[in-house]
């Protein structure tokens, strides 16, 4: 059993060491020599004129990502003097909350997450539904966990609720204390060990740049982008017509205002819980404020029924829609298919990411009902095919050319909404694309981040120091389910238990677990 | 807590050890009969037993029969409707003389309380408490070595 016991290794683990180093000559920019090579020295870049800090861990992100791994470690013991976030955004929920209020899911609205999937609690307990039932002194959440999924859907907790939690969390832990607003820029390998990463403060001048000495860096940068698919990105590009064709993940409040005034059309592209919530907002509309607006939903992939290679693997489906509670298959975060995917390599692991992974949206009562009605008074009607192209009438309908088993179809619509979700390639964030030309990073085999089983990025080690990352770019890993709550505090222990093996923090054993958990209930500094 | 078979094993073991243990310890002095209490004991502690030896096999077919499901999980409310079968079984055997060891006559009430109690601590400790002193626990699939 692991104990608590090993602080006094921490201690007595190797650190990195300042170099001797000239006075500087630079005007505090990154010079040709720092941007060519791969690995700097000290003399380098105090020659380029940046100043320099030292701080032992630096985290980049400054998101969800961040603020579980740097949760971890203070849970661990890392006092705040030996971390520093690296941030373009000012709390760590900011990038989250955005994305869920545009695709439909404001503070009110639940989210898709399970009940004990807590980013502002290590321990999943309380559960989310534990505490609402605590708070709103009622049983109906816990009624629904009891029968969840079968006589109930999913519990999922309020975004509010998991927004104000992270709040107190981050104060309780001084996570703005840890806090550094500024654009990171990239991450080099030091001689000697550790890491630079250079950070552009907000408003920097004359001295345009800071340096960031630390032996151990962790990646946290979300999304690289969002990308489109291409007859979208070809009217995007030629159009620039943001107003009739818009993407969900993107302000589009004004389609809701239009609608509320005027009967309108809506197309609506893709299969996944976007596409659910967006539907959702248009149907609640309609029957809240008594419009008359119609649904076109447009399925690249049309699943007409459960659907999987064999009896042990079938999902649920049905009208277009593949159904899953969670976007992976629940025990990816901690049953059998972790254990499983944690054993597979190369070409077997895309194999199963295939098999497990694809667009799919939870079955839920509400949604259901809704859809049945507006199947049966034909205000919703669903499509399967791509399209070919798309094109604005001077009336400003939009035209879709849609390419079906039946032929080609134009449907008129008065907006587009495109819920597909494609990711951009991860060399379209500057940090990565960086890491990837100069720092020894590699992809795996979906393409991403190539990370160990300890969320190390493969190839870029500068002992005694390591890189670590976690979140959206490190899918296809060994771990699938890292873009969410619970895959980021399972990249969070990994991390944190591997710095533990280092030496820089104690590992968190059951008597510290314990005693760290009492003052969270509290909410006492860690 | 998604169970992989090493997982569920252990989990109960251990559970049924320390939860059911002490629920054994607490309860059994008030348990309904006249048998001497450390006739009592033995035979309480002897129903938990069974409860965990058989309960091993149980996790076979359970394990067994989560491969049908997609998610590969398992309900919170299976976790609590599995206590029919299993109650059912060792009272079968109770009362057939098969558990060895016994020397009391366990009563219907005193068993229903008991293992009841057992199993309503067990299930409430795995959806939730166990998860603060073992914090890896529920990401490797119930193991605990």
């Amino acid at each position: 059993m692991v104990t608590d016991a090993s602080a006094d290794q921490a201690r007595a683990a190797p650190t990195i060491q300042a170099q001797a180093q000239p006075g500087p000559t630079g005007g505090g920019d990154l010079t040709e020599e720092l941007l060519k090579s791969g690995t700097w020295t000290d003399a380098m870049v105090v020659a380029a004129g940046i100043p320099i800090v030292d701080v032992p861990f630096v985290t980049v992100g400054g998101g969800l990502g961040s603020f579980i791994t740097v949760d971890y470690l203070r849970i661990a013991g890392v006092v705040t003097d030996q971390i520093r976030v690296l941030s373009d955004i000012d709390h760590p929920w900011q990038t989250y909350e955005y994305l869920t209020r545009v695709s439909q899911i404001p503070r009110p609205e639940r989210i898709r997450s399970d009940s004990a999937s807590r980013p502002d609690n290590i321990w999943g307990f309380p559960s989310y539904a534990l505490s609402e039932a605590i708070r709103d002194r009622t049983l109906a959440p816990l009624r629904q966990v009891l029968f969840e999924p079968m006589w109930a859907d999913f519990y999922t907790p309020r975004a509010g609720m998991v927004f104000e939690g992270i709040e107190r969390e981050a104060k309780r832990i001084g996570y703005f204390d840890m806090l550094v607003k500024g654009q990171v820029r990239m991450v080099r390998r030091r001689q000697g060990g550790g890491y630079f990463t250079i950070l552009t403060p907000p408003r920097a001048r004359p001295a345009r740049r800071v340096a960031y000495r630390s032996q151990f860096v962790h990646l946290a940068v979300g999304y690289p982008g969002l990308k489109f698919l291409p007859d979208l990105q070809a009217f995007r590009t030629e159009n620039q017509d943001f107003y009739h064709v818009v993407s969900a993940y993107e302000d589009h409040e004004h389609v809701y205002d239009r609608l509320r005034v005027k009967h309108g059309v809506v197309l609506i592209r893709g299969g996944g819980i976007v596409s659910s919530r967006v539907l959702q907002r248009l149907m609640d509309d309609r029957a809240n404020l008594q419009l008359d607006t119609e649904i076109v939903h447009l399925f690249r992939t049309y699943i007409s029924g459960s659907h999987g290679p064999g009896p042990w693997m079938r999902r649920r489906g049905g009208n277009g829609f593949a159904y899953q509670g969670f976007n992976y298959p629940k025990s990816v975060w901690g049953g059998q298919l972790k254990a499983k995917m944690r054993r597979l390599e190369g070409e077997q692991r895309a194999t199963e990411y295939k098999l497990m992974g694809g667009t799919n949206t939870p079955w839920r009562r509400s949604w259901q009902r809704q859809m049945n009605e507006g199947r049966d008074a034909g205000w919703y009607r669903v499509l399967a095919g791509t399209v070919e192209g798309m094109k604005v009438r001077e009336d400003g309908i939009v035209v879709s050319h849609v390419k079906t088993s039946n032929g080609l179809l134009e449907v008129a619509a008065d907006f587009v909404i495109d819920c597909t979700g494609l990711e951009a390639d991860i060399s379209e964030h500057r940090v990565l694309c960086d890491l990837l030309e100069h720092s020894g990073a590699g992809r795996n085999p979906v393409g991403r981040l190539e990370v160990e089983r300890t969320f190390e990025l493969r190839g870029t080690s500068s002992a005694p120091g390591a890189i670590y990352a976690s979140g959206a770019a490190t899918l296809g890993g060994y771990f699938p389910g890292v873009d969410t709550f619970l895959g980021l505090q399972i990249a969070a222990q990994e991390i944190t238990d591997d710095l533990a093996r280092r030496g820089f923090c104690p590992k968190i054993g059951p008597v510290r677990s314990t005693s760290q958990w009492l003052r969270w209930v509290r909410n006492r500094p860690p | 807590m998604l169970p992989t078979l090493p997982g569920r094993i252990q989990s109960r073991l251990f559970l049924l050890a320390v939860v059911g243990g002490l629920v054994t310890l607490i309860i059994v002095p008030v348990l309904p009969g006249s048998a001497p209490l450390g006739d009592k004991y033995r035979d309480g502690f002897l129903v938990l037993a069974s409860v965990a030896v058989l309960g091993v096999v149980w996790e076979l077919l359970y394990h067994f029969l989560m491969q049908w499901r997609w998610e590969k999980d398992w309900p919170t409310f299976f976790g609590l409707a599995t206590s029919v079968n299993e109650g059912l079984l060792i009272w079968l055997l109770l009362r057939a003389g098969a558990i060895p060891g016994i020397v009391g006559h366990v009563g219907g009430a005193a068993f229903i309380i008991q293992f009841g109690l057992i199993w309503l601590g067990v299930w409430l400790v795995a959806n939730g408490p166990m998860r603060v002193p073992f914090i890896r626990w529920r990401f490797n699939g119930g193991r605990l070595v």
